[in-house]
């Protein structure tokens, strides 16, 4: 059974096929209107999550697709303790695919485990965020025309930022991908990225405290917020929600064909006057999580359709 | 100099740091084993300067070599049969180690999933890291951070 639990799990050359649907889907989605029709998608959802939840129903629902789902753990049996395992054994026979975000890391692994259906990680804890990872790809490469030779900037919590480490993973397979880590001392890179990812496979990167040293080399700009959740000690969080602020000015230092991406949502770290600077792509960014979630979910069902005819 | 008899039918493992016996007896489980178990504390060593040896009493598949390679792979275990040495077994760190150690990331699904293995895999050789299969924690070897 294929899933998704990290952008790894696909090669660079199922990636660029899985974006280039993605990019098909977006030119012809009349096309792919009935794609799903009669197949169901589970969304469970075990915190709080309103983009990446109705990212991924608007999805479905776009291939013609049904939804079913929770959207908090206190809303399924998990606040009866029902463990992760039984209960996507449950979901298995209600559902043909299902998304699964929770605050534990390997959550989804776990669910990937005993599932007999495709399991897609829509965010475990601090620890991977992959289908955003093949929304800020499909998003560069659309925007840009490619994803290698590219100097990208990742600003802000690059310790608990899941979709930072997802995203560096996916992109180190890309030729000439250089990275500036900007972040205060306390939201560095953690080492399993810093050292078993661009150390260990060479990748050039810089690590900044200040974002206007760095702004003006960046071909894009990936901002982040710092998350409440991550933090044990709410003095932390206060101390460092407000480190960085992208303003008008920061982006007169900017390159002109720079783009400012975010996964959204943002808090203060993107000042509302930048969203009508023609390089704020953080809306599009939104869009292209659709079109990369249909093609995901054709994809999988697909792989799923192929086992079964082949058992 | 204190005598311990030799063993004619089982396994000695030679080398272990002193101080360390104890530990290994327990991670070996060689307290659940019906059979002679002698600890040695504080040998005199001429490579190590002291040393712990633990001679066992019995057949060496009763021993876990992935356990003991992942605990200190510098560990020698020679198997005695009849009065005689008849292999050195070559430890090495285990590609992956099952319920051993414990992640102990607090956001990892191991610390509220029931009946989940606690599994870990080795992920840089040349620095003995291991990494938890779920949130990817860093473990680094014991012997590794004994010889730091």
């Amino acid at each position: 059974m294929r899933h998704l639990m990290s952008p790894l799990d696909f090669s660079v050359e199922e990636l660029d096929r899985l974006l280039d649907l993605a990019g098909d889907i977006e030119r012809n989605q009349k096309k792919y209107a009935r794609a799903c029709e009669g197949k169901k998608l589970a969304a469970c959802f075990y915190e709080p999550s309103t983009r990446t939840r109705l990212s991924f129903e608007a999805a479905m629902l776009n291939l013609g697709g049904s939804v079913l789902g929770f959207s908090s753990a206190d809303s399924s049996s998990a606040s009866k303790g029902e463990s992760i395992s039984d209960t996507i054994r449950v979901i298995s026979c209600y559902a043909d695919i299902c998304a699964i975000r929770h605050p534990k890391e390997g959550a989804a692994l776990v669910a990937a485990q005993k599932s007999a259906i495709p399991v897609i990680n829509a965010g475990d804890g601090g620890h991977q965020h992959p289908t955003q990872t093949l929304t800020d790809l499909l998003t560069i490469r659309s925007l840009k025309g490619r994803l290698g030779g590219l100097t990208i900037g990742l600003c802000g919590d690059l310790k608990f930022g899941r979709t930072v480490h997802s995203l560096i993973n996916a992109l180190i397979r890309y030729e000439n991908v250089r990275f500036v880590l900007i972040s205060p001392e306390e939201l560095r890179l953690p080492d399993y990225i810093r050292e078993d990812v661009l150390v260990a496979n060479g990748v050039p990167f810089e690590e900044m405290e200040r974002l206007e040293d760095a702004i003006g080399e960046l071909d894009v700009l990936y901002m982040t917020r710092v998350q409440r959740e991550r933090f044990f000690n709410e003095e932390d969080y206060i101390r460092l929600k407000d480190y960085y602020i992208l303003t008008r000015e920061k982006m007169l230092l900017a390159p002109s064909d720079m783009l400012v991406l975010h996964p959204l949502p943002r808090v203060n770290e993107i000042s509302v006057e930048v969203d009508d600077d023609p390089r704020a792509s953080y809306f599009k960014q939104a869009q292209y999580g659709v079109y990369v979630r249909m093609a995901l979910i054709l994809t999988l069902l697909d792989a799923a359709k192929e086992d079964s005819d082949n058992a | 100099m204190l005598n311990i008899s030799g063993i004619s039918e089982g396994f000695v493992l030679d080398h272990i740091q002193a101080g360390m016996s104890l530990q290994i007896y327990y991670d070996l489980k060689l307290d659940k084993l019906d059979c002679q178990v002698a600890i040695i504390k504080n040998a005199r060593s001429n490579k190590m300067g002291k040393k712990d040896i633990i001679k066992v009493e019995c057949p060496v598949e009763a021993l876990d070599l992935d356990i003991l390679g992942f605990i200190d792979h510098d560990i020698t275990v020679n198997v005695i049969q009849g009065d005689r040495i008849v292999e050195k077994k070559a430890l090495m760190l285990p590609k992956q180690v099952r319920n051993v150690i414990r992640c102990k990331n607090p956001r990892c699904v191991t610390s509220v999933e029931q009946e989940l293995d606690q599994i870990f895999f080795l992920t840089d050789e040349e620095r003995e890291v291991y990494r938890c299969k779920y949130c990817e924690e860093k473990y680094v070897s014991p012997g590794k951070r004994r010889r730091k």
